[in-house]
């Protein structure tokens, strides 16, 4: 079990979509010594602006300082922890693995159904699947794959936005004017 | 109207108000030192590029303005960076301008090519990179923008050669129009909720200690908060960098705390029932183990920064915003909540007692000599000479705290001295800053030995400018403070902190174009300081020869709680009175 304190946070950061402004968030992890676990950049509705999605182990202190320190940056709009709330979080796993025999062929065929992934590419000894959900989903059907062989693979981090619902949206435009 | 990069990035700076600028040319910038000889502004050639940017800061922290230096791409940029570090970590507005390699040639490994973007992001508040002409107006414009407010702090602006040499639109009535920057919106006004919570704290506590950092100075905060503490009757005590918001001589004021704080301050803080932060960090110098910083203390904090709220010690009532417009709201209320409570006056009035009581136990205390020139007793002497009304600077070290606790400071921005990064060779360059800054006024470096050494050719500078600064050297042939540190915390191993071979400071200053002296009784102390202050066509050092192993205390060990003061020996008799 992991200590409650030091859980994993998501932290959604709005920013100026300039190369100064990922290099500075970036450095303030290593300046500050902060862990990162992800971190995800692309830009959102407004090309101008993007959206980085971070996951950061620490504990509560740790986190508050995090957000802080991301909110003094001047090219940042908006830092929130989505932590506690209630949000969609995604994450893109690729991943090739062995089937050289038909068992394995047969095994990954129904994990690849069960979990709702696609089989993306194949040559005659290796699947190479993709698979979208919340990074539980993606670590289970890893380890269901991993006696098959695992290749190679590659995950993006996670993304994350806050449910409609839940009244206070992100990105609200007014604040930005 | 069209302009060249050069042109606008002058005429930009002429419509912020800059006139005086600190730098050093150089290959990148040649279009802009082209131009220069054509703008109003004036230009001071340092003799290092880290002598601009301590000029700069130093002109800043004395003024109030925003400083500003040039150096050109490569060994320019890089030698501003201890100095940009410098300023930054004690939040002075300070705009640098770097030249850089042409846009096309980035990232090539050119001639004199660093990235000075990259290389100064972690000791800058902003840096931009101009990479198109037709930007560089309003980047001038954001530049000084974000230096100035919220959090004041050091902005880079990176100039490539090409970026200065073309020609674009410039529109004076545009530049002059407000700056707009959609993320950056500082919080300048307290909470009214959080301020009542704290008046009624302040009125209800029985041990309160007002905690003063340079935020006050910077805010222009000083006259509040001394009021705030004579309206609730509250003791005060201040930072290295709050230390000239309080006149030195005020009855509630305890000096300095921490490291090498009074042990009435240190005793005043570790008991207060509220610790009132005002534009103060709770830095490691001050509070010691932190555990035991204040223990028993609610905790009021009022910072512009809100990442500094809670980043090492808990606070019960923060209030986001700048000290002066908080302590306007916050003096009222206060006044309103004092008259409230009836035993007020009689519950202060028992500690600032206790309070006293401890100054006079242990004061500030060092042996007196007549056959050695005492530190101490030289920084006493410079207050005297000076009437308490010099300019300060100071480089690091031992003579830096000797200053913080003997030097009675009359007014605010009277102390220039580097403080977060505790930066040797800061003071000569400071120092002739500051003086271009407020010529009005004497400006003294006290420097030492180790630290003078640093930044010495300085002195050329104030003498090719006619700014005729003084400084006094501690000079006792040691790394004064290592060897403190070493003779307390190592056994005595005295390791590489000997300086007896060192040049003659007098002929060094002679040689360079300024008036030495060197005194070696106590008893020419006063003599030669005042046949220094009759000189004020040149520079002049004078190089005073003092007790060898003096230390600096009281002194906190490292790590330890603040009560844990080592105290001087107080000798066979104990001083008298409070110095």
């Amino acid at each position: 079990m992991e200590r409650p304190e030091h859980r994993k946070h998501v932290i959604s950061v709005l920013v100026e979509n300039q190369p100064g402004a990922l290099a500075r968030i970036i450095e303030l992890f290593s300046s500050r010594g902060y862990n990162i676990e992800s971190l995800n950049v692309g830009h959102t509705e407004d090309p101008s602006i993007s959206r980085i999605t971070m996951v950061a182990k620490g504990d509560e202190h740790t986190i508050e300082q995090i957000v802080k320190q991301l909110r003094r940056i001047i090219d940042v709009f908006k830092v929130r922890d989505l932590t506690d709330k209630k949000k969609l979080d995604r994450e893109l796993l690729i991943v090739r693995i062995n089937v050289d025999s038909n068992e394995k062929k047969e095994e990954a065929k129904r994990l690849v159904e069960i979990f709702g992934a696609q089989i993306v590419d194949i040559s005659h000894d290796t699947y190479t699947i993709e698979l979208t959900g919340d990074e539980e989903q993606v670590d289970a059907f890893l380890e269901l794959i991993k006696p098959l062989g695992i290749r190679e693979m590659a995950r993006t981090g996670r993304v994350a936005m806050v449910r409609a619902l839940q009244g206070d949206t992100f990105s609200d435009k007014k604040e930005f004017q | 109207m069209k302009l060249s990069g050069a042109e606008i990035l002058l005429r930009a700076l002429e419509l912020e108000g800059v006139d005086k600028i600190f730098g050093y040319p150089g290959g990148a910038v040649l279009d802009i030192y082209d131009r220069l000889p054509f703008s109003p502004i004036k230009h001071y050639l340092t003799r290092h590029e880290q002598g601009a940017a301590h000029a700069a800061d130093g002109y800043a922290r004395v003024t109030g303005k925003v400083g500003v230096c040039f150096a050109t791409s490569g060994p320019g940029a890089t030698n501003l960076v201890t100095g940009l570090a410098t300023a930054h970590i004690d939040s002075v507005p300070v705009v640098a301008f770097t030249g850089n390699v042409p846009t096309f040639m980035i990232g090539n490994d050119a001639f004199q090519e660093v990235d000075t973007v990259g290389i100064t992001r972690p000791i800058t508040k902003h840096n931009f990179l101009v990479k198109d002409v037709k930007d560089l107006a309003d980047t001038v414009k954001k530049a000084f923008y974000i230096a100035k407010t919220g959090r004041p702090g050091v902005v880079l602006v990176d100039l490539p050669k090409d970026v200065t040499r073309e020609i674009a639109d410039f529109f004076e009535e545009e530049y002059k129009s407000p700056v707009q920057i959609r993320s950056y919106k500082p919080v300048l006004k307290g909470h009214p909720g959080q301020i009542k919570r704290a008046a009624k704290a302040i009125a209800t506590a029985e041990r309160p200690v007002l905690y003063i950092g340079g935020g006050v100075v910077s805010s222009g905060a000083a006259d509040l908060v001394v009021k705030l503490a004579e309206v609730a009757n509250i003791p005060m005590t201040a930072t290295l960098m709050g230390l000239t918001a309080v006149p030195g001589n005020h009855p509630f004021f305890l000096g300095m705390l921490g490291m090498h704080g009074t042990y009435a301050a240190n005793m005043a803080v570790t008991e207060c029932d509220l610790l009132i932060a005002v534009g103060a960090r709770f830095d490691d110098r001050v509070t010691g183990r932190l555990a035991d910083f204040a223990p028993n203390a609610k905790v009021i904090h009022i910072d512009i920064d809100s990442a500094e709220i809670g980043k090492n010690k808990t606070v019960d009532i923060p209030i986001v915003g700048d000290a002066k417009l908080v302590l306007e709201e916050l003096l009222p209320e206060v006044e309103k909540q004092v008259v409230k409570n009836r035993e007020f006056y009689a519950v202060r009035e028992k500690w600032i007692l206790k309070v006293r009581s401890w100054a006079e136990r242990y004061p500030l205390w060092y042996e007196p000599s007549d056959v050695s020139i005492k530190p101490q007793f030289v920084i006493q002497k410079i207050y005297e000479v000076t009437k308490g009304e010099a300019i300060i600077t100071t480089d690091v070290g031992q003579h830096q705290m000797w200053v913080a606790q003997y030097y009675k400071f009359k007014f605010p921005r009277q102390l220039v001295t580097s403080g977060g990064l505790g930066t040797m060779g800061f003071g000569v360059p400071a120092a002739i800053g500051a003086k271009i800054g407020r010529p009005d006024k004497t400006v003294f470096c006290i420097s030492g030995d180790g630290s003078f050494q640093m930044n010495m050719q300085e002195i050329v500078t104030a003498v090719q400018h006619n700014v005729p600064i003084k400084v006094a050297i501690l000079n006792n042939g040691f790394l004064g403070m290592v060897r403190q540190w070493q003779g307390i915390f190592y056994d005595k191993n005295y390791s590489q902190v000997h300086m007896d071979v060192q040049p003659d400071f007098v002929k060094l200053t002679e040689a360079m174009g300024g008036v030495g002296f060197r005194v070696e009784k106590p008893q020419d102390v006063e003599t030669v300081l005042k046949e220094a202050m009759l000189i004020n066509d040149r520079p002049v050092v004078i190089d005073f020869v003092v007790d060898r192993e003096e230390d600096v205390f009281p002194m906190v060990p490292p790590g330890g709680a603040l009560r844990e003061m080592i105290l001087p020996s107080y000798g066979k008799k104990k001083a008298k009175k409070a110095v």
